[in-house]
């Protein structure tokens, strides 16, 4: 696999030179692989959001640089490239709340026309992301105000994904979803990335979403990166996790427990099924 | 950019003009703007200034803060310094053209500027050491013999404290959205005047959509609490004029009140 984006020493100070003045980012290094999802986790104030808005330009940095495809986003005048926003496309926390036109298929199109995409495209395109998050072609002439949060959700999402960007990044798009609609918008996810074979960041509050989609985690604390490994590396490490104010999957709790009771079964499990393996594995070794 | 805006800005803290009764401050904020305008000569303003610093001292908002909130309005100071610099008849001592500068144009022009920038660190006074809330509660009791005659005093002042306390919200509303948009590649800085404001569609929309959202939110949390306007309401915080608040009157009252007998001597 090869590196798509790729931070080096990002560091980030909010209100500098003010009473106020804040680290969000402090020297993050990170590479994200083409191709891979990578879930993104923190709890409120840990700098993920602040660290997202940098992968697309919005934000820039105080110190390091952000590269994609090995190429810094900032040129020498100091000027972000609009590819770069085209190509990381960045679906912001609750994006029903920026929905502006008149029909769902306009709104879609809003992305692709900014683009300078011909016409005939931009319909393809607004198809093919309507489908893409599950809804329905017949909805393209309605009006967005008129669909129901989760199904404005949706269409946000189809906006950004319309610009068929290389690496699609969402901010919590799970939240104030009930778990149905958590569970669809997910799923949703999961299959654009196995069709598209874009690059996926999803950020969320919540391990347990995550743990089952990513290939691999980032944890932020404190501004910094915690850890940035697979799963089952980042929860071997519990305790810290715990330290950093984050939950760990309720499966790998009970894995914990059992441990601490003297049955030594393998903790760095995540979901239903590793766990019965680790279980059935420690019976077999017990039998044994 | 947008987080700058200091309207109404208002710092906590807990010293004696903070605890002043939002009454108090207001009137005697109404009476400081008639005595600058009532003063006349250079001790009246040497005591002005001396009494807005001992307020300004005692209140522990920092010179710093009164300086910024003077920067919005620089370009109306500036505009009146030049316009009766020019245009005042009298004593020339400078001429070119139709532009000349006299003797009585230069002293209205010092004035005008050092009246204006008293007048707007004054009020700015208020507002910094009073909260919103305060602020309009002061205001709805004194305007209240109005109510008398019918006037929606109370409706008003609600309306004030509630735009106040969405300043902020919906400036930080505008930039998440402004942010959304960016990212879909919107283009706010580039193109001509039409351009540009055709671009601030995908901003508005947004904004206001969300903007008849809170209000609907907001009006549904009051009827919750049982808000039907001013009848039968009342307040959590009474306001009672204290000591702090009767001394202030009366150092007051002796200030402005020799300022504008000074004033009548021309001095």
């Amino acid at each position: 696999m090869s590196t798509i984006l790729e931070t080096r020493g990002l560091t980030y100070v909010y209100g500098a030179g003010t009473p106020f003045e804040r680290k969000a980012l402090d020297n993050v290094n990170l590479q994200i692989e083409k191709g891979e999802i990578l879930g993104v986790i923190g709890h409120t104030g840990s700098g993920k959001s602040t660290l997202i808005q940098h992968l697309n330009g919005l934000l820039k940095p105080f110190s390091g640089e952000i590269l994609l495809d090995g190429q810094s986003i900032w040129n020498e005048k100091g000027k972000c490239s609009r590819e770069t926003r085209f190509r990381v496309g960045l679906v912001f926390q609750y994006p029903e709340y920026q929905l502006f036109e008149e029909t769902i298929a306009r709104d879609i199109a809003f992305g692709p026309t900014n683009m300078g995409l011909g016409q005939d495209e931009i319909a393809v395109r607004v198809r093919e992301s309507m489908q893409a998050v599950g809804l329905d072609a017949s909805l393209a002439e309605q009006s967005p105000f008129a669909l129901s949060g989760g199904q404005k959700r949706r269409v946000a999402i189809a906006g950004v994904i319309a610009m068929r960007p290389d690496v699609l990044v969402l901010d919590e798009p799970t939240a104030g979803l009930d778990p149905g609609g958590r569970d669809e918008i997910l799923g949703m996810v999961k299959d654009y990335h196995d069709q598209s074979g874009a690059t996926v960041l999803i950020v969320s509050h919540s391990m347990e979403d995550i743990a089952q989609l990513a290939n691999r985690l980032l944890v932020m604390d404190h501004s910094r990166v915690l850890f940035c490994d697979t799963p089952r590396e980042v929860f071997s490490h519990a305790d810290e996790i715990i330290a950093a104010g984050l939950d760990i999957p309720m499966v790998t709790k009970v894995m914990l427990e059992l441990k601490k009771r003297g049955i030594d079964v393998d903790t760095s499990v995540f979901t239903v099924e590793q766990a019965l393996a680790a279980v059935r594995s420690y019976k077999q070794g017990g039998a044994r | 950019m947008l987080k700058d805006i200091t309207i109404g800005q208002f710092f906590p803290g807990t010293s004696a003009v903070h605890r002043l009764d939002p009454r108090v401050k207001i009137v005697l904020t109404v009476a400081m703007i008639i005595t600058l305008f009532l003063a006349a000569g250079p001790i009246s303003y040497v005591i002005i200034i001396g009494f807005l610093a001992a307020i300004i001292g005692i209140s522990g908002i920092s010179p710093k803060l009164i300086v910024r909130g003077l920067k919005p309005v620089l370009f109306i100071i500036i505009f009146t310094a030049v316009l009766n610099l020019f245009y005042t008849p009298g004593d020339y001592i400078w001429q070119w053209g139709f532009l000349h500068i006299s003797k009585e144009g230069i002293k209205i022009a010092f004035f005008m500027v050092l009246r204006l920038m008293l007048l707007i660190i004054a009020t700015s006074m208020l507002t910094y050491t009073t909260s919103p809330i305060q602020l309009t509660d002061g205001l709805e009791r004194l305007l209240g013999p109005l109510k008398k005659v019918h006037a929606p005093v109370h409706e008003l002042s609600m309306m004030m404290s509630i735009a106040l306390r969405f300043i902020p919200t919906l400036i930080e509303e505008t930039e998440k959205i402004i942010s959304a948009q960016k990212a879909r590649g919107a283009d706010f800085e580039s193109g001509n005047i039409v351009q540009r404001a055709k671009a601030m569609v995908p901003i508005l929309v947004p904004l206001f959509v969300s903007a008849f959202r809170r209000a609907d939110e907001l009006a549904t949390a009051m009827e919750c609490r049982l808000y039907r306007g001013d009848v039968g309401r009342t307040r959590m915080k009474q306001l009672k004029i204290e000591r702090v608040d009767v001394c202030a009157m009366v150092i007051s009252a002796v200030v402005l009140g020799s300022v504008i007998t000074l004033g009548r001597f021309g001095l």
